[in-house]
């Protein structure tokens, strides 16, 4: 049999389907979650106030996307919805990221094999336990795949890089400040300059407060929560050799080594800043 | 031969259909409709008589904020159905709610109500304004009309901070809907009449969080003290009136320690002036 004029192996729409989607994820800027000692903070350089990247689904749950703006946003609203029925119809206790993460997984999927294109996006959803036991960061990907990550999740942008950044620093346990000053040190280019205050997007779920763990960390609490740590950045470096990424301890010096003050290798096109609704 | 054009695309559950809506109610309203309150059925028989009632709320101003108490009694004609009953419900970080009348509907009432608007909330990313606020309940007393035609009554009283006023304020409600704001304090239930008498006599512009839990719970003695249904401190059992406070820094409900200790205090005063602190005649 002759192939029919314009016949693509499935192996191969994937492929270029995967490639678009991941084109268009990297384009942005990264978002960090990570555990701290009281619960789950989430970091994401963002100059629109208006337009969140992190949200608060229900009590327990809070989530965090990278990618275009419309298609996370309808997830964001997807998952309220989700939850708030969920617990209307049994009880606050019964909503559970577990359950959110597989809704998210199983639409992205769908979308990824039915739709000509995938969402690009990828999504955080993370709850907060009684114990730091409890706690769960699940990281969804545009095809749908889920990863129960542990202690932190980096996504968007250079989403790698990011993510070896973080593990130099991470530690379990970390106090609220530190944790903060790790994610800002991530998600900071090495060489680069630091995100202004006014354009990160903080918060945390917090395992202390009542009722709704969420809270944004906003103007002051978060300037003050920067300038603890912003000191002894020193000071917390001779810590690392303990987290145990001993192959690559050096860190920033040996990623400004490898990329002397680089620019990104991201694809090109836009970065993606948040004020665009599209 | 169907293309992948024909194929279902998008968020295809109904979760992800947007309604174009803030509110809970309404898409609960067309995604699982089943799950609101019934409220269109018509009973056989009215039962308004044999379920538990809640009774008696007060709610009062002071200088940046607002207290809510109510009694702990439940009754159905005549026979006390419950002791503890709570009838104060937190409904978000800066409001709360009483209910008088059936207390199952209420109840129900409330746990919607909570979800309505922390729903907005999540959804807008902004807290609902106050007088939004009281006009959703407003639309869902109304809503609850022909069943409390039948019996099925329930009126709450509305209590939330304004902090664009840094104020707190009061809407009550009739059965038929509202709101009508109050000023400085109202009470709803069957002995509101007596607290409300109460409260003329012992509220004072400008008082302390502190000062006003102590005004309320005066209020809901003196309700008990002439209404059957509704509950006066319990001393044997240790049950006390809940009492809420909201102020800039949100909602708190008052520890049982907390409202022993106002509980004893005016029990101590009313063990010499069994009607309660005097107001002055000039």
């Amino acid at each position: 049999m002759s192939m029919p004029f314009g016949y693509a192996s499935p192996e191969q729409i994937m492929r270029d389907k995967a490639d678009y989607a991941r084109k268009g994820i990297a384009r942005g800027r990264s978002v960090v979650v990570l555990q701290y000692a009281d619960g789950i903070l989430f970091v994401a350089p963002n100059p629109s106030r208006a337009l969140h990247k992190i949200s608060e689904i229900y009590d327990r749950i809070g989530f965090a996307a990278v990618g275009r703006y419309n298609e996370f946003e309808e997830l964001r609203l997807g998952g309220i919805r989700y939850a708030d029925i969920n617990g209307y119809t049994y009880d606050r206790s019964d909503v559970t990221g577990r359950g959110l993460a597989n809704l998210y997984a199983s639409n992205l999927g769908r979308i990824f094999t039915e739709s000509i294109k995938s969402l690009e996006v990828e999504v955080v959803v993370a709850e907060v336990g009684d114990t730091p036991d409890g706690d769960a960061i699940y990281r969804l990907t545009f095809d749908g795949s889920v990863f129960d990550e542990h202690g932190f999740a980096a996504m968007g942008g250079q989403a790698e890089a990011v993510s070896t950044r973080v593990k130099e620093r991470y530690r379990e346990a970390m106090p609220l400040a530190e944790a903060l000053e790790t994610a800002v040190v991530a998600l900071t280019e090495p060489g680069g300059e630091r995100p202004p205050v006014g354009q990160l997007e903080v918060a945390v779920l917090d395992r202390n407060r009542e009722h709704r763990k969420f809270l944004r960390i906003t103007g002051a609490r978060l300037e003050r929560l920067l300038a603890q740590t912003t000191g002894p950045v020193e000071s917390a470096e001779p810590a690392e050799p303990e987290s145990g990424s001993g192959d690559a301890t050096t860190g920033p010096e040996s990623g400004s080594g490898a990329a002397p003050q680089a620019p990104p290798t991201g694809p090109d096109g836009d970065v993606d800043d948040g004020s665009s609704p599209l | 031969m169907a293309s992948h054009r024909d194929l279902p695309v998008g968020l295809v559950n109904q979760l992800f259909h947007n309604t174009g809506s803030s509110s809970f109610t309404e898409f609960v309203g067309s995604y699982a409709p089943e799950l609101l309150p019934q409220r269109d059925k018509i009973l056989a028989t009215p039962i308004g008589d044999q379920v538990p009632h809640a009774t008696t709320i007060v709610a009062a101003t002071f200088a940046g904020g607002v207290v809510m108490a109510g009694d702990r009694r439940a009754t159905s004609g005549n026979i006390i159905s419950q002791r503890d009953v709570e009838k104060v419900f937190r409904t978000d970080d800066y409001s709360c709610m009483g209910i008088a009348g059936t207390a199952s509907t209420g109840i129900e009432m409330a746990r919607l109500y909570r979800v309505e608007l922390e729903h907005y909330e999540k959804l807008e990313g902004r807290t609902m304004s106050v007088n939004g606020k009281a006009n959703r309940l407003a639309t869902m007393i109304r809503g609850n009309l022909a069943m409390a035609m039948q019996g099925l009554v329930v009126v709450p009283l509305f209590a939330a901070y304004d902090a664009d006023r840094d104020e707190g304020r009061i809407f009550s409600y009739d059965v038929a809907g509202g709101p009508y704001e109050r000023e400085r304090f109202d009470a709803i239930g069957s002995g509101s009449i007596f607290a409300r008498g109460s409260l003329k006599k012992l509220y004072r512009d400008g008082a302390s969080a502190d000062d006003m839990a102590m005004t309320l719970i005066q209020a809901l003695y003196d309700a008990a003290d002439d209404d059957s249904a509704t509950g006066g401190p319990d001393v044997t059992r240790k049950i006390w009136p809940i009492v809420s406070v909201i102020d800039a820094d949100g909602f708190r409900r008052l520890t049982e320690e907390q409202v022993s200790g106002y509980v004893e205090q005016m029990l101590e005063a009313r063990l010499i002036s069994p009607d309660g602190p005097i107001a002055p005649l000039r």
